[in-house]
């Protein structure tokens, strides 16, 4: 007989860790049907349904078990967040293809669950944006601010026709992102007073868009109260990201966007609790986690405001992924009994 | 009972905790075993002793078969430094001394001394000693004949842990009453029933150990049993401190630290400053050895799980197990096997007919309901849970990374050695990993890997040892033979000067010739052979100099003077080692005269050596044995 010690266990499963996290994104999803309409359901499900095909076809060729790691609703976790990602007026075959490309290549020829050096979404969400630069601009306005409004029908109907009803153009229910507008009057001279004069910002960030990143944040706050996550990687993230931007703000307010803001806008609170909470891709000792999430709020600044994309999350998460390893092999905590 | 609750409150309240990194609170299971009283067994029909009780060697049957003896008549006498005395635990007569199944993981059969109970239960002559007024010295060494070992699960012999004849230097005795495991209650029992004598033992340990200051330590989940201690200890100046329920807060390292904050380096033991860390129910055993002159002959097993009426047990070591389980009421109808110690760091016994030894504090009887198998293991998500949960504050899934990969040297690295494998790492897994099973198997690994390099290492200088023992041999041989060649022809050349008085001439150049021949030592028989052969050594002795300058100049010029342009820095680093080794018994540049001196030199040396590398292995063999004592303690 093994020795198998302890013979006692107090652990939820994966799949238990991953419901929580899908139940944690539920009051963010509630926010963004209210606020964009009910179109991102359709990419949700769409979502969902190609990572579980494309989970159960790659395990099938890897000759792995397939039940268990199908109702480890990882595939699912990673689905959920890239259809949060892009925009929810986008063809069918967008999402499709993000999907395919996230678990197929990035998690499976990589070795699966466990193995992924990177962020599945974020590889399928920049595979997207590199390929497909023009839709993945195209956002939709909020419902309180479009000039027609689309309903869930129409929504449906232009994610798998690309037709809209008739006499409305696409431009009528689609607006520029507030990021993305920023950077580009902020490049026609305009100062930050004035463009956020612009009814597409709202108290924080874009108008709409910042209850949706109220409602991710009140979803990690219960990963953390579920201790499905620490403190450690959405502080850092979040305080790194206040920090720099205020540091730019409080030197030139008019050439740079105040930190509630950058807070509040593009995927950040998204990225705090949901995205860099990935634990495969990223550092596992408490301070690789400071480290790391600093990191990515640097990056994601610098992208914002220098760099060629309105945001820049997907990009920071892939370069912090590759710093990992070296983020972890020098942020071991001292062993007890030994000095540092 | 709720006054003594609320006093073990108020003392929880009174003293700073010093917490550590980590732990779990897995269901503690205790108060199954823990309402009814110890209880006591009837004899069983036979007592199987098992050689192997303890951690060290094992000790030398005193008896042989047919022998009559008596109860705590020693059976087998303490063998080497490390190891424990056997006593018979009852009066009867030896069946056999042979092999069987131990309590073991292992499984495997080992020596065993089988004792028939005659049922008279007849004491040897008790022999008591006043601790207070014996001498320290002699005390500690009668101890070595009382086969007390930790009885917290670790079976370190007692008497090296005592051993400080007053020169400890250990300030501060701790004992060790946190039982954090699950499921067992023995200490838990032992304290509310038999405080007084926990604390007069107390009294011995501190007194042999010169210690100034005595602290208890105890979970807060032991109420009834802390308000006993500190009832008991009311006179004294011993302190009991209530520590949280945190497994694993009965590790000794851990307890030390939750009761004073120290933090025992890695690399020390924990005498090495001043604490030194005992067992409630050790220190009762050697209150009952000296008080009374009775050896350890039992202790205190918790048979709980699923058997009718869980309950404690003062068990007599060798108790066949069935006899003991048939005490709690027996099992119920779907135990599959029984598992010595907790739930977690213990082990399936490999049959449920194994004999109890001094390390059996519970015998937890398993069903599949009470313990679920465990489903089958995912991969690593890396959540990090294991270190969250790790008391050592290591990374756990590093070292599992590592140990999987057989990357042993990384896993050294990441301190696996550290690991006290308390399982709390497995406990949380979500992906049911068996953690500690990768850490015990790369621990496994690289222990014997350091073996083998050290027996190779060994097989190497031997060798090379060899070879120039039989070259030194040669050399003293060729040697020989010039000397007596050399003498031959003097005594030839007398002869031949005696032959020939007339012509002198040819008289002066014969013995020109001898006394050459003598003092160059050259074995040839004409003037002619002596130029050749001198001219010979004079060519070889150039070469050897032209290969030592060329040699010392590819040195001076750094280049590597062997075949190890190409090589590594790890093969060079190594050839570098070798030489250096070589050079330190005198192999390499050998000079071939005063081979007497050599040997000798060499020998020296080669003595040095082994002696140095017996201290380590000792040393090591210490370290190891100490480090599973004071884990478990």
């Amino acid at each position: 007989m093994i020795n198998r010690s302890p013979y006692i266990s107090d652990a939820p499963s994966v799949g238990a860790i991953m419901l929580k996290v899908l139940l944690a994104l539920v009051p963010g999803i509630i926010a963004y049907v209210w606020v964009f309409g009910g179109g991102i359901l359709v990419t949700l499900f769409l979502a969902t349904t190609t990572a579980l095909v494309a989970e159960a076809v790659m395990l099938k060729i890897r000759k792995r078990p397939i039940q268990p790691f199908l109702t480890d609703y990882s595939a699912v976790t990673t689905a959920w967040l890239l259809a949060l990602a892009i925009p929810p007026l986008s063809p069918w075959w967008l999402i499709v293809v993000g999907t395919l490309f996230a678990i197929v290549i990035a998690k499976h020829l990589y070795g699966g669950l466990g193995y992924n050096p990177f962020n599945p979404a974020m590889i399928g969400y920049a595979v997207l944006l590199i390929s497909f630069p023009a839709l993945m601009t195209k956002w939709p306005a909020a419902l309180q601010l479009a000039q027609t409004k689309l309903g869930f029908i129409d929504q449906l109907q232009f994610i798998f026709s690309g037709a809209l009803p008739p006499q409305i153009m696409l431009d009528a229910v689609t607006s520029a992102t507030p990021l993305d507008y920023l950077k580009t009057q902020l490049t026609l001279k305009h100062d930050v007073a004035s463009i956020s004069q612009a009814q597409i910002f709202g108290t924080f960030g874009g108008k709409g868009g910042e209850y949706v990143a109220g409602a991710y944040l009140l979803g990690g706050l219960y990963l953390w109260q579920q201790k499905i996550i620490t403190w450690h990687l959405p502080v850092a993230f979040l305080s790194g990201l206040a920090v720099i931007s205020g540091v730019f703000w409080l030197a030139d307010s008019a050439h740079y966007a105040s930190p509630a803001f950058h807070l509040f806008s593009g995927a950040s609170m998204l990225c705090a609790f949901f995205i860099i909470t990935d634990p495969v891709s990223g550092p596992t000792t408490p301070n690789g986690k400071l480290w790391f999430a600093a990191g990515v709020a640097i990056i994601t600044y610098l992208i914002r405001v220098y760099g060629g994309y309105p945001d820049g999350v997907a990009f920071a998460v892939i370069f912090m992924n590759i710093c990992v390893p070296l983020i972890d092999a020098h942020t071991q905590p001292r062993v007890f009994g030994h000095e540092k | 009972m709720n006054a003594l609750v609320n006093l073990a409150s108020l003392l929880r309240t009174a003293k700073e905790i010093f917490p550590f990194h980590g732990g779990v609170h897995p269901p503690e299971n205790k108060a199954q075993s823990s309402q009814l009283p110890i209880g006591q067994l009837s004899l069983p029909e036979k007592l199987v002793l098992p050689l192997r009780q303890h951690v060290g060697n094992i000790p030398k049957v005193k008896v042989s078969i047919g022998e009559h003896v008596l109860k705590g008549q020693l059976i087998a006498e303490a063998e080497g430094a490390v190891s424990a005395a056997i006593h018979a635990p009852t009066s009867g007569t030896i069946l056999a001394i042979a092999d069987a199944t131990i309590p073991h993981p292992s499984g495997l059969p080992d020596r065993c001394i089988t004792l028939a109970p005659d049922g008279k239960d007849a004491w040897i002559d008790k022999k008591p000693q006043n601790w207070r007024t014996e001498d320290r010295k002699k005390l500690v060494a009668s101890l070595r004949l009382s086969g007390i070992v930790g009885l917290g699960g670790a079976t370190f012999p007692t008497h090296i842990k005592l051993r400080a004849d007053g020169k400890s230097g250990v300030h501060t005795l701790i004992i060790n009453a946190a039982e954090c495991e699950p499921y067992i209650t023995c200490d838990d029992r032992l304290m509310r029933e038999r405080a007084d004598e926990i604390v007069q033992g107390i009294a011995i340990a501190q007194f042999m150990l010169g210690a100034e200051r005595v602290i208890i330590g105890i979970e807060d989940n032991k109420p009834e049993a802390a308000a006993a201690m500190q009832l008991a200890a009311a006179n004294s100046k011993m302190e009991v401190i209530v520590v949280p329920t945190l497994y694993p807060s009965g590790d000794a390292r851990r307890l030390v630290h939750l009761v004073l904050g120290t933090e025992i380096p890695h690399d020390k033991r924990s005498t090495e400053v001043g604490l030194q860390v005992f067992n409630v129910a050790t220190v009762l055993a050697l209150y009952r050895y000296f008080e009374f002159g009775e050896p350890s002959i039992s202790r205190i097993v918790s048979m709980t799980g699923n058997v009718q009426q869980p309950q404690n047990f003062e068990v007599l070591f060798g108790t066949p197990l069935p006899h003991l389980v048939a005490a709690a009421g027996g099992a119920k109808a779907d135990t599959s096997h029984y598992i010595m110690g907790g739930p977690m760091m213990g082990f399936a016994l490999p049959d449920e007919n194994v004999p109890i030894t001094k390390a059996a504090n519970c015998i937890i009887a398993a069903s599949p309901t009470l313990f679920k198998p465990p489903p089958p293991a995912m991969p690593c998500i890396r959540c990090a849970r294991c270190a969250d949960a790790c008391p050592v504050n290591l990374q756990p899934q590093e070292l599992y990374w590592f140990a999987k990969a057989d990357n042993f040297e990384k896993a050294a690295d990441y301190k696996l050695f550290d690991c006290i494998e308390c399982g709390a790492c497995s406990y949380v897994c979500p992906s049911n990993i068996p953690l500690v099973q990768y850490y015990r198997y790369a621990k496994s690994e690289i222990i014997a890997a350091d073996k083998a390099k050290e027996a190779a290492d060994l097989a190497r200088e031997r060798n090379d040892f060899r070879l120039a023992r039989i070259e030194r041999e040669k050399l003293e041989r060729a040697q020989k033979h010039a000397e007596r060649a050399a003498l031959q022809k003097e005594e030839a050349a007398k002869k031949q000067a005696e032959k020939a008085l007339v012509n002198d001439a040819e008289i002066t150049r014969e013995t020109n010739d001898a006394l050459q021949g003598s003092t160059s030592k050259a074995s040839s028989d004409t003037p002619e052979d002596t130029a050749q052969k001198a001219a010979k050594q004079a060519a070889i002795a150039a070469a050897i100099a032209r290969a030592k300058a060329a040699k010392a100049a590819a040195v001076a010029s750094g280049d590597a003077p062997k075949n190890v342009v190409n090589a590594d820095d790890a093969v060079k680093k190594e050839i570098a080692e070798i030489d250096a080794r070589r050079d330190a018994v005198g192999l390499s540049e050998k000079p071939a005269i005063e081979p007497v001196v050599d040997e000798v030199k060499q020998a020296k040396i080669a003595a040095a050596i082994a002696k140095a590398k017996a201290a380590k292995a000792a040393a090591d063999a210490a370290k190891l044995s100490g480090n599973v004592s004071e884990n478990k303690e």
